[in-house]
């Protein structure tokens, strides 16, 4: 096993080199003076010995490739930089946003995991059946659900129409806040759940082995729950890996509808102040969070099925 | 001219006939799955929606009529009401069925252009390009597309040349992934290996005899990848990142009544409603054309 855990340690590590690398290209390429952006328009003009001072200080007077070797090497040790706008450093910035998206993130994946994998097995249990098809139905209505217009929707219902749930920013903690906001970002991931557990479920109850718990007589709840259900979930918790990736994407975007003070927020409202640092220390952050759920997913993927950590 | 007769009537060769007969099979199939019909007729009146905007809608998508007009409820003469200054709803997202079907087909092109030519060189050579192109395409999709997307948007501007960009350049990964595995698994096939034995080039074997046999798997990743892009541009353009005003586009429709939504309701609901069609049609049409063309890819 440890083999293994390093194995896949070892892979990530390029995979998040070649994300900074692209990050810092993409920087790099936006027009403008990044200096520029510190002028307070408030207080008149800029003195460029200062100017010039703060290029040195930052780097910014050397060629590319050293710039890049100097961001890769204060990003290892975790300075991303500083905010233009807010003039603190990015890493705090993240740090006293990330507990928003982490508590928002949790809640939707644990919404989406257990509706998902109810109605999944339900669907493949009762299959070919109106329960199977109402299942399938909803599920694509989920994935096909545009994240922002269901957080409008809900928004319309239970906070204009209703007034039943608070529908903007965290209310300092309080549960209710977050019932709309997890909903609306759990929504289009419990539709891929459903169908990737159906599909698992139908392959695994169509084995011998499964035939075989029924022929001993077992009963049917017995057989679903102790037997098909653990192999099931092999490709729903790789699934679940995959669709964090997304989740990422859509908590920007929630984040927006509810004014929901996360990371994404931070990313959208830095991305008007063109606070370039801010933009490329979340992004830089987010891709490291991707990277990281990813491979804790593949090191209970090789736990759990022992084939994989042997291949 | 007996020639030409014998020409025009002579039967079709064996490997013709088969081709044929599959594709016959293929159409009857796809004419028979409810949902690939149901998709398709979906995606087909998005697409009369969008080609004829300029017949169909009632008023103009950019003017607004009056102030007295403005934010008209649902009703005679503007049946999903009016926005902010006025301006008919079902007339701009008339155009913006335009503006997404566009967006869709653009990404679409290009996503599966750069895709399919990495993964079939990927995939053919091997050895160092293959290693190269993995690296690169492990790289892109080691981050979440639409997230990348806004990172790219935020660097080179919003417009919608450059959301046709972001989004291509952003989604062509998952393409190169596909191909490249069809590749080295069809490569390996007699009728490829028979290709090398009577030293077919290279770049013939790959469009002559790799890129038709990838062809199924491609028309699904399509479909469902327009459905990624028209859902991506909406997002960008709820953000504001994508499709600027006074340009119809759903995403920035849906952004703009976000504001009024305690007033005026039709703003959200009607144009979030034609993204939501739109995606489910293509969804539709997508696993329906999956389950014809290539049920190994089935979930």
């Amino acid at each position: 096993m440890l083999a293994f855990v390093i194995r896949r340690l070892v892979t990530v590590v390029p995979i998040l080199w070649g994300i900074s690398l692209i990050i810092f290209v993409l920087m790099s390429v936006v027009p403008g003076d990044p200096i520029a952006g510190l002028i307070d328009p408030r207080q008149g003009t800029f003195d460029p010995k200062a100017a010039e001072e703060l290029r040195q200080q930052w780097g910014l007077d050397r060629p590319k490739h050293e710039q890049y070797l100097l961001f890769l090497g204060n990003a290892i040790r975790g300075d991303l930089g500083r905010s233009l706008h807010q003039r603190s450093p990015v890493t705090s910035l993240v740090a006293e946003r990330l507990p928003a998206t982490a508590r928002l993130a949790i809640a939707a994946m644990l919404y989406a995991t257990v509706v998902g994998v109810a109605m999944g097995i339900l669907a493949a249990v009762k299959r070919n059946t109106w329960a199977d098809t109402a299942s399938m139905v909803i599920a694509l209505m989920g994935v096909s659900l545009p994240v922002f217009w269901l957080g409008l929707m809900l928004m319309l219902v239970f906070g204009v129409i209703l007034h039943v749930l608070p529908v903007s920013g965290m209310g300092g903690g309080d549960l209710r806040y977050l019932i709309l906001p997890a909903l609306t970002l759990g929504s289009v991931v419990t539709g891929v759940i459903a169908r990737v557990t159906r599909s698992a479920m139908l392959n695994v109850i169509q084995q011998d082995y499964i035939l075989t718990a029924r022929s001993k007589g077992l009963a049917d709840r017995t057989v679903i729950y102790r037997h098909a259900l653990k192999n099931a979930l092999i490709p729903v918790v790789t699934i679940v890996g995959v669709q964090t990736g997304g989740l990422l994407a859509g908590a920007v975007i929630t984040e927006t509808v509810f004014n929901w003070p996360g990371l994404g927020r931070l990313l959208v409202q830095s991305i008007f102040q063109r606070d370039l640092p801010v933009v490329q220390g979340v992004v830089l952050f987010l891709a490291l969070m991707f990277a990281t759920v990813n491979l804790i997913v593949d090191l209970i993927y090789g736990f759990i099925d022992p084939r994989i950590r042997y291949a | 001219m007996a020639q030409a007769v014998e020409t025009i009537v002579a039967p079709a060769r064996p490997a013709e006939r088969v081709a044929i007969q599959a594709a016959q099979e293929m159409r009857r199939r796809l004419l028979r799955h409810p949902s690939a019909l149901a998709g398709g007729a979906i995606f087909v009146f998005m697409v009369v929606v969008a080609v004829l905007a300029d017949y169909l809608a009632p008023f103009h998508p950019y003017e607004g009529y009056t102030v007295r007009n403005s934010l008209h409820p649902p009703g005679s003469p503007f049946w999903l009401g009016t926005d902010d200054v006025g301006r008919d709803i079902l007339s701009r997202m008339i155009h913006g069925a335009r503006i997404s079907l566009t967006v869709g087909l653009v990404v679409q092109t290009i996503s599966i252009t750069i895709g399919t030519t990495l993964g079939l060189i990927a995939g053919y050579f091997g050895r160092a390009i293959d290693d190269l192109v993995s690296a690169v395409t492990t790289v892109f999709m080691a981050f979440p597309s639409l997230l990348f997307a806004i990172v790219v948007m935020a660097v080179i501007g919003p417009s919608i040349f450059n959301v046709f960009l972001a989004l291509g350049v952003v989604t062509w990964p998952a393409v190169c992934r596909l191909v490249r595995g069809e590749v080295l698994s069809l490569k390996e096939r007699e009728f490829v290996l028979a290709a090398h034995a009577i030293g077919a080039p290279a770049a013939r074997t790959m469009l002559r005899h790799l890129l038709p046999n990838c062809a199924g798997p491609i028309i699904v990743v399509a479909t469902l990848g327009m459905a990624g892009a028209i859902l991506a541009e909406a997002s960008l353009s709820f953000l504001g990142l994508g499709v600027q005003p006074p340009t119809p586009s759903w995403g920035s429709m849906l952004a703009q009544g976000r504001d009024f939504m305690d007033q005026a309701w039709w703003m959200t609901t009607f144009p979030g409603a034609a993204i939501f069609v739109t995606i489910l049609g293509l969804n539709l049409l997508g696993d329906g054309l999956r389950d014809v063309l290539d049920p190994r890819l089935r979930v």
